[in-house]
Order: structure tokens, then C-alpha cells, then sequence
């Protein structure tokens, strides 16, 4: 089984994050990989350990990122988790992509790596931490041409019978979905508990290169990309107005009775 | 000014519409001429509220599907959107934002290649024609504008953004159907069951709702305080992740739970990690119970109180319930 994970580079979420001409500014070394794809790897993971010896040593799960430099710490995290092998896809000409643009990238970096052998599965975080799309997975199957699990809370793969199989809770519906292999499948922050990296892990990931691709690697016109390519653009970005002060009121006894006046006064009641 | 098409998608036509969708059509007023667009035959209810939102024209998808459980995959309904776009000569489609709808729009822009802006919290256009969508990003923290420079665009709109405004005039509202035949890529994953829950205790929705209570780890897995100023309020309820994860409630504000923007956010015995208020922070009012003063909730909100929630909540019901009975 092959399977591919999509992950992103986030800036983290403690930091102080804004934005530099209509882009998310990307302070270096205050980024991270985003923490919702280490459940999209724990998956891809389990999922190859959950195999026969055979076919275990025949599987490889790829790490894929799309970014500037920096991203390749996103890559090597991914590493640390027991990942077999790292790509990160980057070129000037893809700053400023949109979803439909990075989709394009992460679609042709698959479809470059299916140059060695089949790509079973494309796996991927439910949302970025940064932008908070969750559409993405999505442009990535369409691009792909793949069916698409969204927001899977359980995967079962069936590799010999060929789908694969995903328990989806999302808002007040509850579904179990099957697709046809190859498939692309975001899982949600419910389908695990991702794993640390440990000591033999860590050492090992130091070895490991994270491959550099450009769009020219992966056959990609940058017409389709980056500023170029892309069909939105942000024209405004501005910190909002801090809030004045909470009032605080310490509770004596008479606590919610001042919660209550504080409605009734502000009409909320 | 040239004169916009403005398809919205309807969420539950066959019901009656809820608030998200009658803001959805109260913006696309302000756009161009608007039709609206059901994967199912719309109730009366939903034609006459059309009808004072001022909607002449619903537009409703006849799919040929195998299996009629395949209405709600994604790729199917985002087939009917672009089919509808295509004969409609429509500009601008907009959705309600949900992890659903997003979905939807996203396999829409793909196909129609519009560009996208998910989660807008506003929608205008600029003189020389493109739509844009207003957003926050970071929590809150920035308030951003993005611009579609495609001839088509599409949007999802969260909920909250605007209050729903019926038309001066009210019009009559015809409904004419379009043939759809979704491909085999929009039909090829099996939907082997699906279970609806409606939201318990006759509480709004989250997602929409126009005030929120929430309980987090400090209700020690004891929500009758939450439940109980919810109700004195007519709120709904949700929790943080943690408490969900504890089995104490089934729904979480968050980034990766229910984004909720109502009018009046309280939070009670919820720290405020980053996470949760990224999923709240936009929320006009927000409000906060909890008995350590160094609670990170407290830099977000406009009125705390430092306190155990079990004797706050339940005090504060009592007298917004007592008020209710005076103005009575
Ligand atoms: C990838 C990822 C995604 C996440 N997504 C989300 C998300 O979407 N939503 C979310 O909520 N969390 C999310 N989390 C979890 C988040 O980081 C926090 O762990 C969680 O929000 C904390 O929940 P809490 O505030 O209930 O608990 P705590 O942080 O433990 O806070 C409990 C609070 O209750 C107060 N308290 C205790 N007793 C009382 C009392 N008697 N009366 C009043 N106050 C009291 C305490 O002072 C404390 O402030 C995510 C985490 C990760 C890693």
C-alpha cells in the first residue's frame, strides 16, 4: 500500500500570527506542522502497520508538503513520527496560490510520484490551523479525479478488495462511506490519539533528505499557480481593534445576579 | 450597474428555511437579482418565505441518480450548483458555511473554475464588478477582505453575519425544475448509512444560534448549569473539546468542532485555549464564568465573572428569568 499525506506548515498557534501583504507571515522557526495532519499520519501509519510483513515492506507512506523553505521542518516532523520518505514542492512562482492552486501543486506531486508505483491513498488533516479552509482535500480529489472521504472519525482499508471504508460525523448527520482505491480521505481530530516521536525515531529522521521538487519537477505551467493562477485575492488585512477590558465582577454571593444585570443592560436578555 | 445573477444554495427546503439561509438571501439582495436553487421540492413554508425575501425563481434540481441517498454526497449537489450556474447564467453562488456546504463549494469552484472564499463573514462588490467576502482570520484576531477576479464566485457565508431582512415587496414564487445528471467521479462513493440527530432538547442549533452557553472541564461533568442559563435564555448549548471528549456533552466550539459567531457567547468553566477561541472569538459579546482570575477567557471578554460556576449559573438563570416574568 502507498499512501501519500498531505501536510501543511502553520505557523504556531501560540505565536503571534498576522499578516504581510495580503499573505500569512511566516516567521521563521515560529512555524510547525499543522498539529491536525499528525492525525492524517498517525492513520497512514497505523494503517501500514496493520499489514501482513509482506506487504508492510512493500508500503511506503510519503509525506508531501507544498511551501517555502521552511516547510521542510513540517516534512522532517513527519519524519519523527516514522514516515518513510518526505517531498516538499517548492518554487517563487507558487507564493500567493489559492486553494484551487495549492490543490494543483499537491495533485501533480501525486501523480509524480505515481511515476514509481501507484498511490493507494491521499490522506489529509481536516483543516489548516492557519486558514481554516478544510477545502483543500477537497480540490485535491477533484483534481485527482478521486473520490473523497471528508472528515473521517474511523478508516478501514481493504487493499485486496480494493476501497476503502470511513465513518463520518458532521454536524448532525452520521455516515459510513465507501470509496473505490485510489482515494483521497481527510480524517478529523477524533479518528486518533498521534503518536510521539521517539528516540530511534528521531535519530533515524536525521538521515532521511527531504526531497525538493519544483513545479517544473512535477510538470506544473505556473501559469496555474501563485499570484498567476490564482482566482481570489486578499485585498485587505488588518489586526482587529483589541477589546476594551473585561469587566470583572468577583463572585460574593451576588455573582449571578451581576451576569443577569449585565444582559439585561446590554438588551442580550 | 450590470445587473448580477445571485444563486443561493437552499439548505432545507423541504422543511421551512432557517436563519443562515434567509441571511444568505438578505446579502445576495444586496447583490443582483436572486434565484434560489433546492435539491428537493420546496414546502409551502419555504415558498412563502421566498417569497417575502423577494425570490421569484427556484430552480429545482432533477438528479438522475441510482441510489437516491446520493442527493447529499457533495460532488452531486456541487453537479446541480454548476448545472444550475450554467443555465442560469449566473455570477455569484452562496452557500451557508458548514464543513458540508464547504465541501460543496469547493468541488463547484473546481468545476466551474470560480474562485472561492469560504467562511465570509460579509459580502459586497467593488465598482469595477468583483465580489468580495469579508473575513477574520487568527482567531479573531484580523479581519481580512478577498477579492474574486473570476467572472463566477463562490462563497459560503457563516452564520450571524447579517440579521435577516424580508424584501420591501412581497412577489409570488414560481418553481421550474432542471434535468441533472451527475457523472460517475460526483457518484462514486456508496453512502451504506446515514443517520440524521437533531439537536437535543429542543434547543436552537449551535451553529446558528444567536446566543451560545458553553461548559467546559469546570462543570466537572455536571452541565446542569450550562443547561439550565441556556434555557433561561433560549440559547444554545455547547462545550469545549475536552468536555466532549469526557462524554459530558456531544458538540464542541472550536477550530476543529462548531465555529459559532452569535450575538452572545458565554463560557463557563472553559479556560479559553487557543483552539477553543479560534471557533468563538468573533462572537459580538462574549462572556465568562470561572474561578481562576487568571483565565485566559478573560482577555477576550467584556464581562467575567470570577466565580464557581455551579452557583453563578444557576443565580444568573434565576434572575433573567424573574426579568422575563416582569416584562411580561
Ligand atoms: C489539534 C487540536 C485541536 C483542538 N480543537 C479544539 C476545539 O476545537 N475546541 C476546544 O474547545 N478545544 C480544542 N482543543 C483542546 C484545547 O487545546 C483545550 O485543551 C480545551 O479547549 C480545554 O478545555 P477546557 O477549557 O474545558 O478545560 P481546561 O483548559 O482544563 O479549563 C477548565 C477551566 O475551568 C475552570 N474551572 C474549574 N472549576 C471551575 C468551577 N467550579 N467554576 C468555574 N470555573 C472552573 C478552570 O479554572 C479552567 O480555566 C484542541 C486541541 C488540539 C491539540
Amino acid at each position: 500500500m502507498r499512501i501519500v499525506v498531505a501536510v501543511k506548515y502553520v505557523p504556531d498557534i501560540q505565536s503571534e500570527r498576522g499578516f504581510a501583504d495580503g499573505r500569512v507571515e511566516r516567521v521563521p522557526d515560529d512555524g510547525t506542522l499543522n498539529e491536525l495532519d499528525e492525525n492524517a499520519l498517525e492513520a497512514a501509519l497505523s494503517l501500514v502497520e496493520a499489514l501482513g510483513e509482506e506487504e508492510r515492506a512493500a508500503s511506503e507512506v510519503v509525506a508531501l508538503t507544498v511551501g517555502g523553505p521552511d516547510a521542510a521542518a513540517a516534512v522532517r516532523k513527519a519524519f519523527q513520527l516514522g514516515v518513510d520518505r518526505g517531498v516538499l514542492v517548492s518554487d517563487d512562482a507558487i507564493a500567493g496560490s489559492d486553494y484551487a492552486g495549492t490543490a494543483a501543486v499537491l495533485a501533480a506531486a501525486v501523480r509524480r510520484l505515481e511515476q514509481d508505483g501507484p498511490v493507494d491513498l491521499v490522506l489529509a488533516g481536516m483543516a489548516a490551523l492557519d486558514g481554516l479552509g478544510s477545502v483543500v482535500p477537497s480540490f485535491v480529489a477533484a483534481e485527482l479525479g478521486r473520490p473523497h472521504l471528508a472528515f473521517a472519525d474511523r478508516l478501514e482499508v481493504d487493499a485486496a478488495a480494493g476501497t476503502a471504508r470511513a465513518t463520518c460525523d458532521v454536524g448532525h448527520v452520521s455516515e459510513e462511506l465507501e470509496a473505490p482505491l485510489p482515494a483521497v480521505v481527510s480524517v478529523s481530530d477524533h479518528i486518533n490519539q498521534p503518536r510521539f516521536p521517539n528516540f530511534r525515531l528521531i535519530m533515524a529522521a536525521r538521515g532521511k533528505p527531504v526531497e525538493q521538487w519544483s513545479l517544473a519537477d512535477v510538470g506544473l505551467d505556473p501559469s496555474r499557480v501563485g499570484e498567476a493562477g490564482a482566482r481570489t485575492r486578499t485585498v485587505r488585512a488588518e489586526p482587529r481593534p483589541e477589546r476594551p477590558e473585561a469587566e470583572v465582577v468577583v463572585d460574593k454571593g451576588d455573582g449571578g445576579t451581576a451576569l443577569a444585570e449585565f444582559l439585561i443592560r446590554n438588551e442580550l436578555v | 450597474m450590470n445587473a448580477r445573477t445571485v444563486l443561493v444554495l437552499l439548505d432545507t427546503p423541504a422543511t421551512e428555511l432557517r436563519s443562515p439561509a434567509l441571511e444568505i438571501l438578505t446579502l445576495a439582495r444586496g447583490l443582483g437579482r436572486v434565484e434560489a436553487v433546492a435539491l428537493e421540492a420546496p414546502s409551502l413554508e419555504t415558498l412563502a418565505q421566498l417569497g417575502t425575501y423577494g425570490v421569484e425563481h427556484v430552480r429545482q434540481a432533477e438528479l438522475a441518480l441510482d441510489d437516491p441517498e446520493q442527493r447529499h454526497r457533495p460532488p452531486v449537489v456541487a453537479a446541480a450548483l454548476a448545472r444550475a450556474v450554467e443555465v442560469a447564467g449566473a455570477d455569484v453562488v452562496l452557500l451557508t458555511s458548514s464543513f458540508v456546504t464547504k465541501e460543496v463549494a469547493a468541488h463547484l469552484a473546481h468545476a466551474t473554475g470560480a474562485g472561492l472564499v469560504v467562511d465570509a463573514v460579509g459580502v459586497t462588490a467593488t465598482d469595477d464588478g468583483h465580489v468580495v467576502g469579508a473575513k477574520t482570520a487568527f482567531a479573531g484576531t484580523w479581519e481580512t477582505e478577498c477579492e474574486v477576479t473570476t467572472d463566477v464566485a463562490v462563497l459560503t457565508v457563516r452564520a450571524n453575519a447579517v440579521v435577516p431582512a424580508p424584501a420591501g415587496t412581497t412577489v409570488e414564487t414560481q418553481v421550474a425544475g432542471f434535468p441533472v445528471e451527475p457523472d460517475a467521479a460526483a457518484t462514486a462513493v456508496r453512502t451504506r448509512s446515514r443517520a440524521v440527530h437533531p439537536t437535543t432538547g429542543g434547543r436552537p442549533d449551535l451553529a446558528e444560534a444567536a446566543t451560545v452557553v458553553a461548559g467546559g472541564r469546570g462543570t466537572d461533568g455536571d452541565f446542569g448549569p450550562v443547561l439550565d442559563l441556556a434555557d433561561a435564555l433560549g440559547a444554545a448549548v455547547g462545550a469545549s473539546r475536552d468536555a466532549v471528549f469526557e462524554g459530558w456533552f456531544d458538540e464542541f466550539v472550536g477550530q476543529t468542532g462548531v465555529s459559532v459567531a452569535p450575538r452572545l457567547y458565554i463560557g463557563a468553566g472553559i479556560s479559553g485555549a487557543p483552539h477553543h477561541r479560534g471557533g468563538m472569538q468573533s462572537s459580538q459579546v462574549v462572556v465568562a464564568v470561572n474561578n481562576d482570575p487568571e483565565c485566559p477567557l478573560f482577555e477576550i471578554s467584556d464581562f467575567a465573572v470570577v466565580g464557581d460556576l455551579a452557583d453563578v449559573l444557576p443565580q444568573a438563570a434565576a434572575a433573567i428569568r424573574a426579568h422575563r416574568q416582569d416584562g411580561a
